[in-house]
């Protein structure tokens, strides 16, 4: 029982550091998909974690925290698509503008408003998400293994873990079964065929960057008001660009990305697990070398085993009409 | 709107890009259930009249009436309203779609997708048996050929309730058989009561097809005929503004030594596609080889092996009984030191560097010749009388030889690659599309250079998609298809439908001609 319940736990640890890595490649997806690099992903985080927990805190609603969360990083988004898109500036170099931005703008809003080092107050309350128990998780507590799988493993999540399970399947529905979706997968591979088809190129990109935008909000909302409990100087700790790299590594489409996640998130759930365990042979591995893990296993992943990625094929091109 | 009234007209249309004049007081009508052409040079406007029209460009002044009722045209969505359809010369499709998605693009029905595309298939299908457009609507467009391609073009257009339909230089990447198979659809389209504009540059297609035809030279409409009541010459000489000879003369070609044997040449690309499969060739002193195929099939990556900027998979090259693969002297830099000059296919991407000015581009991949260094420093007085003597003697206008490359005209442009490479010398010259986007007048120059280096007893390469250029030029040709080489022929023994069959990959077209050596 004590491997299961090891396995478990790891599981259960990988859905929660998962919740935001995916949220945040779908959101790159529709970007990306749509023709627009996104390496800003990161900042609009960053930008969300903040806003969130600044007015979580003040209103003392989750909610409106993370309502705001996402105005945030839909402001960021369209702050890119401005750049972007209306004045055909450099994708990467908007994007990073964005992340060192929000890098610095955080913690200095942080230290004005609350005076606490650039933090925001520790949330407690309803101004965070709390877990949710599922029904019949207690009354099922006694059933061998699925029991014990359905309470510690798939109930008392918090609402953001569950909407990132459902966001999966619902932009994997957008993308492909609907006209907005079709029209985003046309304008990331040929811009010149949506426009002669008579529908604007720009409006389109603005519009994937709003679910972007949209997205990465509650991502970033999710760090600091459900999985943590407050905003923290550079919180999002490079998951942004993990996200881009999942996103890669499942090709630019939601349902490998999603495994790509949970991939790197598994990786994370060990590598905490890991830390100060005395391993037979080896010893004990320095703790700095154990957090590197996930990002030495991204660059092998994305090296090596990626294969032929076709990413979409107007990807970083501003759309330039021409004879 | 009568009857009477023309399908499409253009009263003064007027455009200008900055200084540019691109359409001076176009006027135009084009008769309803006509097949309407326009030809003109490169660079005469004809695209830009187009654009207009399907509403890529705005005129600067100028009305288009459309069924006799004046059309405020100002996007293509607009234009698809007013019923007017498109096939761009570089197809607008998305290559990851199917067939079905490519043509609801734009016209979904509704915000899901599935029950747009279902009533879509019914009526493609309907479509498609009226017009003879079979096509398998379920493809990927990126499997399909080129052919096909279009014709996903065109009933995206009848898709969308075109009655008018432009077509831009529709054929520049068919065979001449897909050609003809176009033109039969097209007459298809004209006994519907459709309206269809052509595009081109081929007077060879305006003779074929069309009921009435539109010359176009400089940005300016100069002459409206009937095609029934004009030649194929009279319109060559209202596209360039003086007569032009359609045929190169020339002796015929007194072939000596090999001077490059090519054997079992392969080439695989980095994403394990078999580019170049056993390729064999012998370029002689003193004679033109003509290298015809469609665009993709090859041609490209035969010419940059050759030129030593791909290094072939297998097989051997040999330069006067010398090996080169694997040798050092195989590098695009060591190759032109030892005898061979190459004008890239794509003057654009291999050929110039566009921002730099003329005498430096003259210099490129010479640079290193004692004659344009002084010491440290590259000599720009001796690159600019380099420069200067070039463009002289190759006619190059403006002659400035400090306007930067793209200031230049295409034709322009490739008289300069074409002077720097031949001027060297080469006993061995590559040519890739010699004259490509390259007027009518400037391309009878460029030919009669090919043939002086041939009667100099240069051994000759020539790659070209234009059918008509090989087989004038050429004195023996190689078609190739899918990377091969499917049979080689006499150009004085080679027929347009013999070559056209070979260039489908029909190999038994060449029967009585030899095969490969």
């Amino acid at each position: 029982m004590e491997t299961f319940q090891i396995i478990v736990l790891l599981l259960d640890a990988t859905f929660r550091v998962a919740t935001p890595l995916v949220l945040a490649a779908l959101a790159g997806m529709f970007s990306e998909r749509a023709g627009v690099v996104d390496i800003g992903l990161e900042g609009k985080m960053l930008g969300a974690a903040f806003a969130a927990a600044a007015v979580a805190a003040v209103s003392g609603s989750a909610w409106v925290g993370l309502g705001a969360g996402i105005l945030t990083s839909i402001a960021l988004s369209m702050l890119h698509a401005y750049a972007c898109v209306t004045h055909k500036g450099n994708q990467v170099v908007s994007g990073m503008a964005i992340n060192i931005v929000v890098a610095g703008l955080t913690p200095t809003l942080g230290y004005a408003w609350f005076s606490m080092g650039g933090q925001t107050p520790s949330l407690s309350g309803d101004a965070r998400f709390k877990s949710i128990i599922l029904p019949f998780a207690e009354s099922s507590r006694d059933i061998p293994i699925f029991g014990y799988l359905y309470v510690e493993l798939i109930s008392n999540h918090n609402i953001i873990v569950y909407l990132a399970a459902a966001a999966v399947p619902i932009c994997a529905w957008i993308l492909y079964k609907t006209r907005f979706g079709l029209r985003v997968r046309a304008v990331g591979e040929n811009p010149h065929a949506v426009d002669t088809a008579g529908i604007s190129v720009d409006w389109l990109r603005y519009k994937a960057l709003i679910m972007t935008g949209f997205l990465c909000g509650i991502a970033g909302s999710y760090l600091s008001t459900a999985h943590g409990a407050g905003f923290i100087r550079d919180m999002t700790a490079g998951k942004g660009y993990l996200a881009l790299a999942a996103l890669i590594f499942g090709k630019w489409r939601p349902v490998p990305t999603l495994f790509a996640c949970l991939l790197f998130a598994f990786t994370d759930a060990v590598q905490a697990r890991l830390q100060g365990v005395d391993l037979p042979l080896i010893g004990v591995i320095p703790v700095q070398f154990i957090q590197a893990l996930p990002y030495i296993l991204t660059v092998l992943l994305l090296a090596g085993f990626v294969g032929k990625a076709h990413p979409p094929k107007a990807i970083g091109e501003p759309y330039i009409k021409e004879r | 709107m009568s009857e009477q009234s023309p399908a499409l007209e253009l009263r003064r249309i007027n455009k200008s890009f900055g200084p540019v004049h691109a359409n001076k007081d176009i006027s135009l009508s084009v008769d309803r259930g006509s097949i309407h052409g326009i030809v003109g040079e490169n660079g005469a406007g004809k695209s830009t009249l187009m654009s207009i029209v399907y509403g890529f460009y705005q005129a600067d002044s100028g009305d288009i009436c459309v069924n006799g009722q004046n059309c405020h045209i100002e996007n293509p969505q607009s234009s698809i309203e007013a019923g007017i359809g498109m096939v761009h010369q570089h197809f607008m499709l998305v290559d990851t779609f199917t067939v079905l998605e490519n043509i609801v693009l734009g016209v979904e029905g509704g915000y899901r997708l599935s029950a747009g595309l279902a009533s879509a298939r019914k009526e493609l299908i309907r479509l498609e048996k009226e017009y003879a457009l079979e096509v398998n609507v379920d493809a990927t467009v990126g499997d399909l050929p080129v052919g096909l391609r279009q014709r996903v073009e065109i009933l995206k257009a009848l898709y969308r309730g075109a009655e008018i339909l432009i077509l831009d230089e529709p054929t520049g990447v068919l065979t001449p058989q897909e050609a003809d198979h176009l033109f039969r659809i097209l007459d298809t389209l004209r006994d519907q009561g459709k309206t269809v504009i052509l595009i081109t540059h081929k007077l060879r297609e305006i003779m074929a097809i069309t009921d009435n035809v539109s010359v176009m030279r400089r940005g300016e409409m100069v002459a409206h005929v009937k095609t029934s009541e004009t030649s194929k010459a009279a319109l060559a000489e209202l596209m360039v503004g003086r007569s032009v000879l359609l045929q190169v003369e020339k002796e015929p070609a007194r072939p000596k030594d090999t001077l490059v044997a090519v054997r079992n040449l392969t080439y695989i690309d980095a994403d394990d596609v078999p580019r170049l499969k056993d390729i064999n060739l012998d370029l002689k002193a003193g004679e033109i080889l003509g290298i015809a195929g469609v665009s993709g099939n090859g041609q490209s990556e035969l010419l940059e092996v050759l030129g030593g900027m791909l290094t072939p998979t297998s097989g051997s090259i040999r330069f006067e009984g010398k090996e080169l693969v694997g040798s050092k002297a195989f590098a695009a830099r060591n190759l032109r030191k030892i005898g061979f000059g190459h004008v890239p296919e794509d003057r654009h991407r291999s050929g110039l560097v566009l921002s730099f000015s003329a005498n430096e581009c003259t210099v490129l991949g010479y640079h290193d010749k004692p004659e344009y260094n002084r010491g440290l420093r590259l000599d720009r007085r001796a690159m600019v009388e380099t420069c200067q003597t070039y463009i002289e003697k190759y006619d190059v206008r403006p002659p400035d030889p400090y306007l930067k490359a793209s200031g230049f005209s295409g034709g322009n442009q490739q008289k300069l690659v074409l002077a720097r490479e031949m001027e060297q010398n080469p006993d061995v010259l590559l040519v890739g599309q010699p004259t490509r986007g390259v007027d009518i007048g400037a391309i009878e120059f460029i030919h009669k250079q090919l043939i002086k280096m041939r009667d100099a007893g240069k051994a000759i390469l020539v790659v070209s998609v234009e059918i008509e250029e090989v087989m004038s030029l050429a004195d023996r040709i190689a078609v190739m298809f899918d990377g091969g080489i499917v049979g080689e022929l006499a150009a004085s023994e080679a027929t347009e439908a013999q070559l056209g069959l070979m260039m489908a990959g029909v190999r038994d077209a060449s029967s009585g001609a030899k095969a490969a050596v």
